[in-house]
């Protein structure tokens, strides 16, 4: 394939970022925002076609005889060589994979860029926010698409920044810039493990190379067979280490406190990267490098482990939340644990790789639905000018489509045939009730929790009670809408691609099997959430405060995140800040710099002690001249004698 | 004599002394400077596209353009010169600095002629440092460009002015007189000559000599390289500094010290490095990170620069003693990426001093919204420092990272992850000066008359800018020009690659 069009992808947001962010402030908002969203329209249509010549032009570079999807690269430039074999590349992969992580990130990029031509409207710094979310745009894309573990790393930081930047962009409060910076610490400390986990498997195979490393791991990693490290087997540290560079990205426990807190950006902004793209970049990692994860069963056991309890965990909390853009994070958070799990019970002899599927699939259709979920929130607190579900209710009237397509978004996450999350869900859960029943029951619970927290939210914010709104809310304009509309229907009909002709383990077609024992359960469970909810919130009653006041302590402490914020809090700040920083920085100026003053004062009391023997008077060089030569002369006679 | 293109680097800074002494008024010296260091600008890059052409065409001597002149023959003392790819840069970064520098200090005041007589005598000893390849030469110049340090800082300093610079100086000293012995040393024990490149190349130093002589100036390059516990004259010295000898202190001759100890300590006696590189490496590896927590806490900007600086120059010398190639070569371009970051650092520093005339971050708050051009520049200084891709930092910090851990023992591999917290704990102190001094509320009604940046502070944080993100965004030319110096002559001598 030529490569001008991919190249163009790349080039097209990195070039209006430089655009907008050199020449944005002398644009009006609307040029700059036309500018941004024709830029991101542009790289949509070529995303689109290079995503569809490699899944239906039969391209001999894309699909072998026997119909094999192939890992194909487009270009690869040499960036930086470190030595003759680690060389850092910039290039462009086509595969299953990246392909359709193509058609989701420009979708939900472009949705993004024409809803806030609304919701943004009239913000100072509008040119700036369409520059950073073009250059969001260009580093997400450049991470999908790497060809090397490090050139990963180098748009995984970039994403990092980026998202940095968005969080913080109403950075004259507060609370945006500690949350900002929040983000980027922790997502930072995990890219320091996903670092050492890169300097140590880069050493063993002497390769950045995804394709030498995923096509025959085996052999590649037969280098490291009995190295260790500090008593730990190296291979396993490092997928661990780079695990956990995932886990930072994908909000996974106990790296998860940024996310929930990034939520101080623009709504847009949270649709975009804290729901459908960059925060599933670590799922996207694992499934990069599956093949070698394969070779360590016990990492992906770690996967599993941490992407379970993860689940549980933001399950729980999402439903003792009150301002609903949290309630969404935390949903996040468990959905993509649901992609980890996915990941964590994938093995070859079990449905030739399911789960590997399944969470490609699920992070397909979340990305929809999540995106029309916080696009739906964003419309809802524009019209309310309050996160909070207590400043609204009874909407149905007021805001018919923000309504339905909210109500679309629900029962797709809640798992309700014909939407999409029913699909893809069912998908991870043959696949985990494959590997054991324990963790499918697990995760059935939680699938339940689902249900229950999001028509838990539905049901307030439409139904309950209607509070006294001083001016009557309604729908966004149509380019706020209309981005809504296109998710609710892709939301609807996602679920009934034949994801397992796109997209599998070594890119062989898998045929779905609907497993109706799995499927009807986990439909019951979600009826049975969804009920509960309609209980408890359809029409205003105690019955919640009730509930809710027979186990309060676990409703404080789920309504607290358990904690977790304080604990790192403690950590940080009284450990880190009081216990390492200070001391060291007290020592340095007490210590190190008085002992060096200490010599300069020394050498000064030294020198005034001395300096009256130079005192100019003769009397006294007689008498010491004197002394001199008596106690010579002694010394002489004692040693003669 | 002057057809050597070598020795115009000394020539063009004695010219502009001789220039400024006689000029009259500001618009003059301003002109000089400026005209000055465009020249030695032009001359760098001009000898950088030639070095590459010579290198091309198959020229694979260790040095080149090299030449002596005898000066005092009795003890063999030549003006020697010669460069590398090393030298090369290091020329272009010190002429870049002294051009941003020049603007950086556009309304100087009091006495801009004697300011800039000393700067440029700074400098002077700068350049013939980077040319020189005689040990003797060397040194002398090495003092050249320290002495006028005290008076730049005593005289148009701010602060504690007088204790800080007699502190820096003193302590200087006190390396130089480590280095001084350590190069007598060498001259008597390495074939009665003060030639690096011969030394070098018959490896001459006896190795039970070199063992003594090796600490000695590593130690007495180290003290100008901030390497822990000799750093303390860095943080004093700086807060003190006025704008350019800040960003020419740190941005270049805190390069010195970690150029020193490439080009004389190991460079000349390998052995010795391989055998006491790990006392340096603890060294070095507690500079990194204990400068980096020790910045987390400051309150006054050019405190938490310097602290800063401390850690990544720490990674300067920790890299060099790795002993290959590529952390080598990483060494080189973190001091080239230092040397512009900190001085875009301290220029910013500069003039928001100039502005607020506070440099505490607990007394301002939300500049972002009243001078937006020096702020956006602060987060890219930043961000740069951070290790942003894209931008110097990471580059170099990636190149070194990769490079130690080529070490297959535990002991290298401890410290390299040690080495590699760093960037964590960088990000906390620079998210929490950004967080604290750019974003927020404005803190201070009073800074709300202040205004942007003028056409001269622009020029000078605009072209660091650019030089950072050149570096970031092109590595790959930056690693040949240095990587082709080392040659596999000096590590034959200790096995390795």
């Amino acid at each position: 394939m030529d490569f001008t069009i991919p190249l163009l992808i790349l080039a097209i947001p990195l070039g209006m970022f430089l655009l907008l962010g050199l020449a944005g402030m002398k644009m009006s908002h609307k040029t700059a925002g036309v500018l941004g969203t024709l830029g991101m329209g542009t790289v949509l249509v070529l995303s689109y076609f290079t995503a569809f010549q490699y899944y239906f032009s039969g391209n001999p570079e894309f699909i072998s005889e026997a119909g094999q999807r192939l890992q194909s690269i487009i270009f690869n430039v040499d960036w930086l060589a470190f030595t003759p074999n680690l060389v850092i590349r910039l290039g462009f992969l086509l595969d299953p994979i990246s392909a359709m992580m193509l058609i989701v990130i420009p979708t939900i990029s472009f949705m993004v860029h024409l809803y806030s031509l609304g919701y943004m409207k009239g913000e100072k710094g509008f040119q700036r926010y369409y520059a950073f979310l073009s250059l969001f745009s260009f580093s997400m894309l450049g991470l999908v698409v790497a060809t090397n573990i490090f050139q990963m790393y180098i748009f995984w930081e970039l994403v990092g920044a980026s998202s940095y930047l968005l969080i913080g962009f109403f950075y004259t409060l507060p609370s945006a810039v500690s949350a900002s910076k929040k983000a980027f610490i922790v997502t930072r400390f995990a890219d320091l493990g996903f670092l050492v986990g890169i300097l140590i498997l880069s050493f063993y195979t002497q390769t950045f190379d995804f394709i030498t490393l995923t096509s025959d791991p085996g052999s590649v990693l037969a280098s490291t067979a009995g190295a260790t490290f500090m008593g730990c087997s190296v291979l396993t540290l490092a997928m661990v280490l780079i695990f956990m560079g995932g886990m930072g990205k994908s909000a996974m426990m106990p790296l998860h406190i940024w996310l929930p807190d990034a939520m101080e950006g623009p709504t847009p902004v949270s649709a975009l990267i804290h729901a459908a793209t960059m925060v599933v970049a670590g799922v996207y990692l694992v499934a990069r490098m599956f093949p070698v994860y394969l070779q360590v069963p016990s990492s992906l056991e770690f996967v599993l482990v941490i992407g379970a309890i993860t689940a549980l965990y933001a399950a729980v909390v999402a439903c003792c939340q009150i301002d609903i853009k949290r309630v969404l994070a935390f949903s996040t958070i468990s959905q993509i644990a649901f992609m980890m799990v996915s990941l964590g019970v994938a093995r070859p002899e079990i449905h030739e790789c399911l789960g590997y599927m399944a969470s490609m699939f699920h992070l397909f259709t979340h990305a929809m639905f999540k995106a029309l979920l916080f696009l739906g929130a964003g419309a809802l607190i524009h019209a309310v000018h309050s996160n909070n579900y207590t400043a609204m209710g009874g909407l149905r009237k007021y805001m018919p489509i923000t309504h339905i397509t909210f109500l679309i978004g629900c029962l797709a996450i809640a798992g309700i045939p014909p939407f999409a999350g029913f699909f893809s869900k069912d998908e991870i859960l043959v696949a985990v009730y494959g590997y054991s029943t324990f963790w499918g029951i697990w995760m059935s619970c939680v699938a339940g929790l689902t249900a229950f927290y999001m028509f838990r939210i539905y049901y307030l914010i439409f139904w309950w009670n209607e509070p006294d709104y001083h001016h009557r809310p309604h729908d966004g304009e149509m380019v706020m809408s209309l981005p809504l509309i296109i998710l609710a229907a892709v939301s609807t009909v996602a679920g009934f691609i034949h994801f397992g002709e796109f997209v599998t383990w070594q890119g062989h077609e898998y045929q779905i099997h609907m497993d109706y024992v799995v499927a009807g359960i986990s439909v019951a469970i979600a009826l049975v959430g969804i009920f509960f909810a309609r209980f408890l919130y359809l029409k205003e009653n105690d019955r919640p405060r009730r509930m809710a006041d027979s186990c309060r302590w676990l409703w404080t402490a789920a309504n607290r995140r358990f904690y977790w914020d304080e604990i790192y809090m403690f950590i940080t700040h009284k450990i880190i800040f009081n216990g390492i920083c200070r001391p060291i920085a007290w020592f340095d100026r007490a210590v190190i710099d008085g002992s060096m003053n200490g010599l300069a004062i020394v050498t000064n009391k030294a020198s005034v002690a001395i300096k009256n023997l130079q005192s100019g008077r003769v009397q006294q060089y007689v008498l010491l001249y004197l002394i001199g030569a008596l106690l010579l002369a002694v010394i002489t006679a004692w040693c003669v004698l | 004599m002057f057809s050597n293109i070598l020795i115009y680097f000394v020539v063009i800074p004695l010219l502009m002394l001789g220039l400024l002494a006689v000029s009259q008024n500001m618009k003059q010296i301003r002109a000089v400077a400026v005209t000055g260091s465009l020249a030695l600008l032009g001359l760098s890059v001009y000898l950088l596209t030639d070095y590459l052409s010579l290198r091309a065409a198959g020229a694979d001597a260790p040095m080149l353009y090299t030449d002596s002149w005898s000066w005092f023959a009795p003890l063999n003392i030549n003006m020697a010169v010669g460069v590398d790819g090393i030298s090369i840069a290091m020329l272009i970064l010190s002429s870049v600095i002294l051009l941003t520098g020049s603007f950086a200090s556009w309304k100087i005041n009091p006495h801009p002629k004697e300011f800039f007589l000393w700067l440029v005598l700074l400098s002077t000893g700068v350049f013939g440092f980077f040319i020189s390849i005689d040990l003797f030469t060397m040194f002398m110049f090495y003092e050249v460009a320290l002495i006028p340090m005290y008076l730049l800082i005593g005289v148009w300093g701010s602060g504690k002015k007088n204790y800080s610079a007699m502190k820096l100086t003193l302590m200087l000293m006190g390396g130089s007189a480590f280095l001084m012995l350590g190069l007598i040393g060498i001259y008597y024990n390495g074939g009665h000559t003060w030639n690096i490149v011969e030394i070098a190349q018959g490896n001459l130093i006896d190795p039970s000599w070199q063992n003594f002589l090796f600490p000695m100036t590593f130690v007495g390059f180290g003290v100008l390289g901030a390497m822990f516990p000799f750093h303390t004259w860095s943080p004093d010295g700086h807060a003190s500094a006025p704008t350019a000898v800040s960003m020419l202190h740190a941005g270049v001759l805190m390069k010195l010290g970690g150029y020193g100890c490439f080009r004389v300590a190991i460079y000349l006696m390998p052995q010795a490095a391989e055998e006491l590189a790990w006392i340096f490496l603890i060294l070095t590896g507690i500079s990194v990170v204990y400068g980096a927590f020790s910045a987390c806490v400051q309150t006054d900007l050019k405190y938490i620069n310097a602290y800063s600086s401390v850690s990544h120059c720490g990674l300067v010398l920790f890299a060099i003693l790795m002993l290959n190639t590529t952390a080598m070569t990483g060494a080189i371009m973190q001091m080239l990426s230092h040397g512009l970051m900190t001085a875009l650092f301290f220029a910013l520093i500069g003039m928001i001093y100039g502005r607020t005339h506070t440099r505490d971050i607990r007394e301002m708050g939300g500049l972002m919204k009243i001078m937006p051009c020096l702020a956006v520049c602060y987060v890219i200084a930043g961000m740069a420092s951070l290790g942003l891709p894209g931008l110097s930092g990471f580059v170099a910090e990636m190149t070194i990272f990769i490079g130690s851990f080529e070490h297959t023992d535990t002991f290298h591999r401890v410290f390299t992850i040690l080495a590699c917290c760093s960037i964590v704990i960088t990000a906390v102190y620079i998210l929490r000066v950004v967080g604290k001094l750019l974003f927020g509320p404005v803190y201070d009604e009073h800074h709300l008359s202040l205004t942007d940046a003028t056409w001269w502070e622009r020029t000078s944080t605009f072209a660091l800018i650019v030089c950072v993100a050149a570096i970031g965004c092109f590595p790959n030319f930056f690693e040949e020009l240095i990587k082709f110096t080392f040659s596999p002559q000096i590590f034959a001598v200790i096995g390795m690659n």
